[in-house]
């Protein structure tokens, strides 16, 4: 059952990323996206972890994407100028990007062997569970929770003066 | 399922945003591969969260959802910025500090 639906999510995923870069239309490759962020959301429950699972949904899914349709809504994406096209040597660039990466990586995940066991095997199940991230959040990753809403108050201050219009 | 499917899942996932990084000519179109890569780190994240039984992969992926979040807004913006100065989406065209 388990293989199963990792199959189907993981193609689903693939398929949708895979579409997302070869669409024309930037809105269709938004959409792929969502897609592939659900796909990845539904790997999320299987990995056992339904908290990160709803954050994906709601804040990716949810919250980012809705932001890109609007700012793809409201600047006009079938404009000639997106539609041109780039230096044809990065084409190559890109395969060879692609055929290094793998190259490099594909003799490490071969090299890998299982012998790394859970470390605490006993516990199981119940790691990924809204009480028990809120528990390690609010005490062992205090600080770095409050620095993260300075950081959100920096973007929320940036993003209001990139997008003032000046007169 | 074992941490390596995960791991390959997340390898395929990262080699299609990057490459698609690099292809890309329009910026909105950049942002969308961005996102794509650090979504999957953030599965190989959990992946091996589930692998290790502990949660703190998880907290990281939180926090990477977090900044995300803030640099997809900042980016947006910088891309209606674009727009109004230049009329433009293209990277080609916002070469201005390019040597």
């Amino acid at each position: 059952m388990e293989t199963t639906l990792f199959y189907l999510f993981g193609a689903l995923a693939l398929i949708a990323a895979i579409s997302m870069v070869a669409q024309k239309r930037i809105i269709y490759a938004a959409i792929s996206l969502i897609v592939c962020l659900c796909a990845i959301a539904a790997l999320y429950l299987l990995l056992e972890a339904p908290f990160i699972a709803a954050v994906q949904i709601i804040v990716y899914a949810g919250a980012i994407m809705v932001l890109f349709l609007f700012v793809i809504m409201l600047l006009d994406p079938f404009s000639t100028a997106i539609l041109r096209d780039k230096k044809k040597y990065l084409s190559y660039a890109a395969v060879i990007l692609g055929a290094a990466t793998l190259a490099l990586i594909v003799p490490l995940l071969k090299a890998y062997k299982p012998l790394l066991t859970p470390r605490n095997p006993e516990i199981g199940g119940g790691v990924g569970t809204a009480g028990n991230i809120g528990r390690v959040l609010f005490s062992e990753y205090l600080v770095p929770f409050e620095v993260t809403s300075v950081l959100i108050l920096v973007a929320i201050i940036g993003v209001v003066v990139l997008a003032r219009r000046r007169s | 399922m074992g941490l390596i499917h995960y791991l390959i899942l997340s390898l395929l996932l990262f080699l299609v945003g990057a490459v698609g990084f690099v292809l890309k000519k329009n910026v909105i179109s950049v942002f969308l591969c961005l996102e794509l890569m650090l979504n999957a780190v953030n599965l190989s994240f959990v992946a091996f969260s589930r692998h290790l039984n502990q949660v703190h992969g998880q907290i990281f992926v939180f926090f990477v959802m977090v900044v995300a979040a803030a640099e997809a807004a900042v980016g947006l913006a910088i891309t209606i910025a674009l727009y109004r100065n230049r009329n433009t989406l293209s990277v080609d065209d916002a070469d201005t500090m390019k040597w």
